[in-house]
């Protein structure tokens, strides 16, 4: 250990040993934590059309509008190999021409830091909630859940469903009426 | 959790690949009692044999990996910086393909788009499943503001399952930065390659370390390893093997165990 090469060398051959140690701590004590939370889903308004899908394949399809509340306490799923949380809103159903459907509603990213206690009310949908075809006419068991996938610091990236789901009946006929 | 399934894997993976890793894995073992030969053509031998069970060591890792995740690109490094705050520009993905595991919204995924080699790293955020399993969904990239039917080729409105590399289901931060660094700055790339073969022709001595067995006579009452590469300094090499400490060995067995011989006079 005489030369200033062959220090620098040790002691950069130590860091890392001493980063991948401390990186695999984080990644093995947090592995298997329970991630998941209780959550409160309401529905306040539903509306459905049928419009030419603009946002992609140009067909005809069932457009639905909802809009929601969410109330939810995200404090547990926090600890210290959490980067952030990626939350969604998502729908997922069953139609005659598909057996399982699922739609992204509302996204929100919460990151470390952030009030993990949400309490939103009246929220519209971020996306448009096109089916494909018009299997949303009618349908009563649409249903509302919110997940959320946990970025970790380093590690596994697990997708958690909260507890709470709320079912949203569709109306069996078409509105007209262009404001929402 | 671990099944058998993988072998299934196998069976389809690229008979030729898997034949040539087992070549690969075969050779080192079948030149081994060569290792008896002395002087510079026994060395070079050596230099060979260390080097092709590195390699060969790597490339069965790599294609272990392959089979057990499912995916043909099991680890990949995030290029863009589409999918901020989660990923930056340098992160590494482990990725799992298992055909058990069905596409579900908000599953992060590396998928190529058809004509494109360079995979991308989004979000689903639609899918439609049929009855028989067919499915096609919608991604987004957390950072941008439309989803990606952009991207997509002209004309085509949703992915399928075989444009997917994988999903990712472990991360970790920073690592990805060399490949990128090679990859952006070639000159970078060519300086560390020149560096390391250097390296290796101007230390490789210091590989056969382990490899050479050896013989140091001391006269005096002590016969230290950790002096040996102290007496480096006093005695030339000789000829291109260098000589390193080890332990001593009976007179019966000299003849025929040692590479090269060091007499150390205290």
């Amino acid at each position: 250990m005489n030369t200033l090469l062959s220090r620098a060398n040790s002691l950069f051959a130590f860091t890392l040993s001493v980063m991948a140690a401390l990186t695999l701590g984080c990644i093995l004590t947090t592995a298997f934590k329970d991630r998941s939370a209780p959550v409160s889903l309401k529905v306040s308004r539903v509306l459905l059309k049928k419009v030419e899908d603009f946002t992609g394949p140009r067909k005809r399809s069932d457009l639905g509008f909802i809009t929601f509340h969410i109330s939810a306490d995200l404090e547990k799923t926090f600890d210290w190999n959490v980067k952030q949380l990626f939350l969604y809103l998502s729908a997922e159903y069953s139609t005659k021409s598909n057996a399982v459907n699922q739609v992204v509603l509302w996204d929100k990213i919460l990151l470390r830091g952030e009030n993990p206690k949400l309490d939103l009310k009246d929220v519209k949908s971020k996306y448009f909630f096109f089916d494909d075809g018009h299997g949303l006419k009618g349908n009563r068991n649409v249903t509302l859940t919110l997940s959320w996938q946990v970025i970790p610091i380093a590690g596994i990236l697990p997708l958690v469903t909260g507890s709470g789901r709320v079912s949203v009946p569709f109306p069996d006929s078409y509105e007209i009426a262009t404001a929402f | 959790m671990l099944s058998l399934d993988f072998l299934d894997d196998v069976r389809r993976m690229n008979k030729r690949q898997v034949r040539l890793a087992a070549v690969f894995a075969q050779v080192p073992l079948v030149l081994l009692p060569l290792r008896g030969l002395c002087g510079p053509l026994g060395q070079l031998y050596y230099q060979v044999l260390n080097f092709g069970m590195i390699v060969s060591s790597a490339l069965m890792i790599w294609k272990g990996l392959m089979v057990i995740t499912g995916s043909e690109s099991p680890i990949v490094v995030v290029l863009s910086g589409s999918m901020e705050p989660a990923f930056h520009r340098g992160d590494l993905l482990f990725l799992t393909n298992r055909v058990e595991d069905p596409i579900r919204v908000g599953e992060i995924v590396v998928f190529r788009i058809e004509g494109r080699e360079i995979p991308i790293v989004h979000r689903v955020l639609k899918i439609h499943e049929k009855q028989n399993g067919h499915i096609k969904f919608l991604t987004k990239g957390d950072n941008n503001a439309v989803d990606d039917r952009g991207l997509y080729k002209q004309g085509q409105h949703w992915l399928e399952k075989k444009d997917v590399v994988g999903r990712a289901r472990g991360f970790v931060p920073y690592i990805g930065i060399v490949t990128i660094l090679m990859n952006d700055y070639p000159k970078f790339k060519y300086a560390v390659l020149f560096l390391l073969g250097l390296f290796v022709l101007v230390h490789h001595s210091f590989f056969n370390l382990r490899g050479f067995r050896f013989l140091t006579i001391s006269e005096g009452a002590h016969a230290q390893s950790s002096s040996c590469l102290s007496s480096l300094a006093e005695y030339r090499l000789i000829s291109s093997s260098l000589v390193v400490c080890g332990p001593a060995q009976g007179p019966a067995s000299f003849a025929s165990s040692t590479d090269a011989l060091v007499i150390n006079r205290d």
